[in-house]
């Protein structure tokens, strides 16, 4: 009897080929975009969807076309931080239409597709979920990517989930990943948590374009001071270690925050202006 | 996966896919030779599995939509997330009202795709008015899975 390898009449079902049309999909999709950053950390809470966010408005403030996919499937924030919760999907032969925030930005969320405080749930059998609940995430970020009509993009920024797993899956699906931006707050234990998200980039031969250390002090919003909230320097010191440039240090600002919770992302790209400034700037030296 | 006849030593081909609704598949091979057919029958976690790389067994039959494994697998999306415009085959047929009601009754996070795939059927088959029969045929013809 013929072995497998010895079988090649001819296979309708083509899985290989339906898998490869897929990738071939996603770099189609993205020919018209410059440069996909991811934006990651280490840990959950250093603030990493407001920096994205607030970083894709500074980029459109400046004139760049950007985009935000917000790859925290199971936590979105970016639709409801720029303003377009309430959008609806125009679905076209050509792809989903991603909504247009005020501040020029091209959005794609999770939160766009699900009810108000909906979990992120699959139909599915009721057994052994975790063995395809990989792959179903995977293959949701695959069509962020390859369907949603980006059009020209300067920067497509992806705000990924905190840890560093699912970079590996977006590396794999993006054809040219530009690089990773690194979002931190100055703790010894943020250090050493990002610090690991740092190495598994680098491991994958992904470079780091830059760090954002979060929450560096604590602006008062009655007096417009800035006292110390966190003790440490992780940002300078991963930027140091990484051979990145260290693009900002942001303050804990209450009244930044309750703005972006608001949708209202000025302030953040207030803050973020110098920041996507020397992104550009150094997307633009790896281009040269 | 491939299916081999041994008598004959050809590879059988993808003949038919059929799915009853409580999360198994069948899907049948026949031998080009003999014509013997065999039924490989998938348990719910075989199909999944197969279903969450957004891959068909016996090749695609309808090119994939936008979001098509997203509409098809995330459970109680958002009811107005989608706007589905008219897919690109011309002459939009008519929904008569028993098909209306049926497709009604299809989630409201997919059923827009569910209906460009119905009218472009119709569509490219000079079909005036979408029936269940029709319905029924395509979803026979298409393969269509949970639609």
């Amino acid at each position: 009897m013929r072995t497998y390898s010895e079988v090649n009449e001819g296979d309708r079902s083509n899985l290989l080929g339906q898998v490869t049309a897929q990738r071939e999909r996603v770099t189609a999709r993205l020919a018209t975009v410059s440069h996909v950053v991811a934006v990651v950390s280490g840990k959950g809470g250093v603030g990493k969807s407001l920096v994205s966010a607030g970083l894709a408005a500074a980029l459109a403030r400046s004139g760049r076309q950007a985009g935000l996919l917000d790859a925290d499937l199971h936590g979105p924030t970016a639709a409801r931080m720029l303003g377009v919760r309430a959008s609806g999907l125009a679905v076209r032969d050509s792809g989903v239409e991603p909504p247009l925030a005020a501040c020029g930005v091209r959005v794609m969320s999770s939160d766009l597709l699900l009810e108000e405080a909906a979990p992120l749930a699959w139909r599915e059998p009721g057994h052994e979920r975790f063995v395809w609940r990989g792959a179903l995430v995977a293959g949701m970020l695959r069509e962020f990517l390859a369907d949603v009509v980006w059009g020209t993009l300067d920067v497509l920024l992806v705000d990924m989930p905190p840890g560093s797993e699912r970079l590996d899956t977006l590396a794999e699906l993006v054809p040219r990943l530009a690089g990773v931006v690194v979002v931190t707050i100055p703790s010894d234990a943020s250090y050493r948590a990002v610090r690991r998200g740092v190495e598994a980039a680098r491991a994958g031969g992904i470079s780091i374009l830059g760090v954002i250390e979060n929450m560096a002090g604590y602006r008062c919003g009655g007096c417009d001071t800035a006292g110390p909230l966190f003790e440490g320097d992780a940002g300078e010191r991963l930027a140091r270690e990484a051979g990145a440039p260290l693009l900002a240090r942001l303050p804990f600002d209450p009244g930044l925050q309750s703005a972006v919770d608001r949708g209202e992302v000025g302030p953040a790209a207030d803050a973020l202006t110098a920041a996507a400034q020397a992104l550009i700037a150094g997307l633009s030296r790896s281009d040269g | 996966m491939k299916f081999l006849c041994i008598e004959c030593d050809r590879q059988m081909g993808f003949a038919e896919r059929e799915l009853p609704g409580d999360g198994t598949l069948a899907a049948v091979f026949t031998c080009p030779a003999c014509s013997r057919s065999v039924a490989m029958l998938t348990n719910p976690m075989e199909t999944q599995l197969v279903a969450s790389l957004g891959v068909q067994i016996g090749g695609r039959t309808v090119p994939e939509q936008p979001f098509e494994l997203t509409r098809s697998t995330v459970e109680g999306g958002r009811a107005d997330a989608f706007a589905d415009a008219p897919g690109q085959a011309g002459g939009r047929p008519v929904w008569d009202e028993a098909a209306r009601e049926r497709l009604s009754r299809v989630p409201s996070f997919v059923r827009g795709m569910v209906q460009r795939i119905y009218a472009d059927y119709a569509a490219e088959r000079k079909i005036a008015v979408i029936t269940p029969e029709v319905m029924d045929t395509a979803r026979r013809e298409l393969g269509l899975e949970g639609m």
